[in-house]
């Protein structure tokens, strides 16, 4: 298992190494000259030297791009353009904000992905399995800002249940220690706050979560059939046991494998959902924080939260790895 | 009385049972009637992008500012948007669009995805590991994200959004040729196609790609339907078609602040992206289960 995941961390160098060289290319393969089309034509001469100075523009190719790398590893990811700050100081509560719609979204997904496929696998063929499936496969379909916006329509504006945008009520904002609004209100002990909080987080989650849940639904329901037709599963229902215990103990626990395995991977793409998402909801994490700088071409900080958001993606990668070598013992790495 | 059963024109059923790998799937996918709604959704549309000039009332430019947010009428089946324009011919003309992108920008990435897969898996050694590694860093990117900055490089347009999205889905194509053409390579044919001195080009030509096929079709027809998907956001954040083409992702986000006044602006566009992604998907599905059924899961 140790030499597993030496060989597995050893595989990533090439990798981030490839990311980086990738994400420092984007300010310089812009056509022209990059200082004007950050600053606009009518930016005067002096401007965009003292830009170029900024973002060392003016030193050769090489020696940029080591630069990079020696500050990434301080843990400098620049200064934006517009706003003059440091990016690594502005991005957290961006981050913070995505990781707490993810993680929503992600719990949303597999809660009712992962049930519905049950029992859609336990009464195949029945109604419920055929309006399961054929909203998963409308759920895989779904363009997810167009959902988001069907929802705001629906259930903001038309029956006023629940808020569209933003993620708390800004009159009364609670006091921010973890940027994560769920654990900022339990810390504060705002229960009201709390209960608006968790209001503003299910149209995005609903939205960013509905493709992950449409194939968590499927995968566990094939997952489950195949299962299900094994001998261990016939002899616990031979035993006498509870239907609803073989399915959610004997059954389950072998075809959650291939299920945990989806789960990780879309934990993954929901990062790139959250750009739409977050745009359609005013959500301010780092998807948001990406759109706003490309539309004002503050190139820094559009390099800096794909690289962000990438490394994030990377890491989680590595941890479903890590988590299927070491839940199925059946696996063997060389 | 013994029962005569006539077989009238008895060698007509020999036309049609004339088999091949092409004829019995196209058989097999026949019945499955989910594909064949794909199938027929995909007609429908492509059908649609094809005489849209023909049936549209209206220019998907003309504004005709009187009647801006119109709802529904007969006048206009779909209503009319913040400019006045026909929204019914827009989702017409943004058939072709949609359907444009999706197809050509697989395409891109088929053929540069088979072209470094084969590489890949058949000379093996260095080429495999830089080719290799190449696709884990693009694929270390959330898609939707690398077309980001894909054309935050090259600077929005529809076109520059085909590229990105081409190039994002390079590895997807790439893995499953390379891992084809590595189960392929050691098949007695192959050793026997090299052994009476088969030049490597011919091989590759003539063996490996015929026989790699099967995912591709597979794989292509759902990329098509990501493709569609991935284009109507990169529309939808402005980095795709400019206006005024009635691009549909586009249409969404120029509408979306109409939602409350004029909800059609947003319904229409949004369900033809739906119905478009669906069919390739639905099709797709149908492809494998017909083509290739180990690739189920």
């Amino acid at each position: 298992m140790s030499s597993y995941v030496l060989k597995r961390l050893l595989i990533l160098i090439p990798v981030l190494i490839g990311m980086t060289i990738i994400v420092f290319s984007i300010i310089h393969a812009i056509p022209g000259d990059p200082a004007e089309t950050i600053l606009g034509q009518k930016a005067t001469e002096q401007s965009k030297e003292a830009l170029r100075q900024q973002l060392g523009l003016n030193k050769p190719w090489l020696q940029q791009y080591f630069t990079y790398l020696g500050d990434l590893a301080k843990g400098d990811l620049g200064k934006s353009v517009r706003t003059k700050e440091p990016i690594a100081k502005e991005i957290m509560p961006y981050l913070a904000a995505t990781l707490e719609l993810t993680f929503t979204s992600m719990l949303f997904a597999t809660f009712v992905g992962m049930n519905a496929g049950i029992i859609s696998a336990w009464r195949q063929n029945s109604w419920f399995d055929y309006i399961i499936m054929v909203i998963a496969l409308i759920g895989v379909s779904m363009p997810i800002f167009w959902l988001g916006l069907m929802e705001q329509w629906i259930f903001s504006i038309k029956l006023h249940w629940l808020p569209s945008i933003g993620r708390m009520d800004q009159r009364d904002p609670v006091e921010s220690v973890t940027n994560l609004y769920i654990i900022d209100s339990i810390i504060a002990g705002r229960w009201d706050q709390l209960w608006t909080v968790m209001k503003h987080l299910v149209l995005p989650s609903i939205a960013l979560g509905t493709i992950p849940m449409a194939i968590i639904a499927r995968m566990t329901r094939s997952s489950m059939l195949e299962v299900m037709k094994s001998d261990y599963v016939r002899t616990a229902k031979a035993k006498g046991l509870s239907q609803f215990f073989v399915v959610y103990k004997h059954a389950l626990k072998n075809a959650s494998i291939p299920v945990l395995t989806v789960i990780g991977l879309q934990t993954g793409s929901l990062l790139g959902g959250a750009v739409l998402t977050e745009t359609i909801f005013a959500w301010p994490g780092v998807g948001r924080y990406i759109f706003e700088a490309i539309s004002s071409r503050d190139y820094p900080v559009i390099q800096s939260g794909i690289l962000i958001i990438a490394f994030i993606f990377i890491v989680i990668n590595l941890i479903v790895d890590l988590l299927y070598a070491l839940i199925d013992p059946r696996i063997q790495y060389k | 009385m013994a029962e005569v059963t006539v077989k009238p024109n008895a060698a007509a059923p020999v036309m049609e049972e004339v088999s091949g790998p092409w004829r019995d799937a196209w058989r097999a996918f026949r019945k499955n009637k989910i594909a064949m709604i794909g199938l027929m959704i995909i007609i429908f549309f492509v059908v649609i992008a094809l005489i849209a000039p023909l049936i549209a009332p209206f220019n998907y430019k003309d504004q005709q500012l009187m009647d801006r947010l119109k709802a529904p009428s007969s006048a206009h089946w779909f209503g009319t948007d913040d400019l006045g324009r026909d929204l019914f011919s827009r989702v017409l003309y943004g058939a072709g669009i949609s359907l444009w992108v999706g197809f050509f920008s697989v395409i891109g990435s088929i053929v540069a995805g088979t072209a470094l897969g084969i590489i890949a898996g058949y000379f093996g050694k260095w080429a495999d590991m830089v080719i290799s590694r190449l696709f884990d860093i693009l694929l270390a990117f959330p898609s939707i994200l690398l077309a980001i900055a894909i054309v935050a490089i090259l600077g929005p347009s529809l076109q520059n959004a085909l590229y990105a999205i081409a190039i994002v889905n390079i590895p997807t194509y790439g893995r499953l040729v390379r891992a084809k053409v590595l189960s392929l390579k050691n098949e007695e044919y192959i050793t026997s196609a090299k052994a009476i001195g088969m030049k490597n080009m011919r091989i590759l030509l003539s063996h490996i790609l015929p026989n790699s096929l099967t995912p591709i079709i597979v794989q292509g027809t759902l990329g098509i339907a990501t493709a569609i998907i991935e284009a109507a956001a990169l529309g939808f954040l402005g980095l795709g078609a400019q206006p005024p083409e009635p691009e549909w992702g586009k249409m969404l986000s120029d509408s979306r602040q109409f939602i409350q006044k004029a909800p059609w602006t947003v319904v229409f566009p949004g369900v033809s992206i739906m119905l478009t992604v669906l069919g390739f998907n639905l099709l797709g599905d149908g492809l494998r289960d017909v083509l290739d059924p180990r690739m189920k899961n």
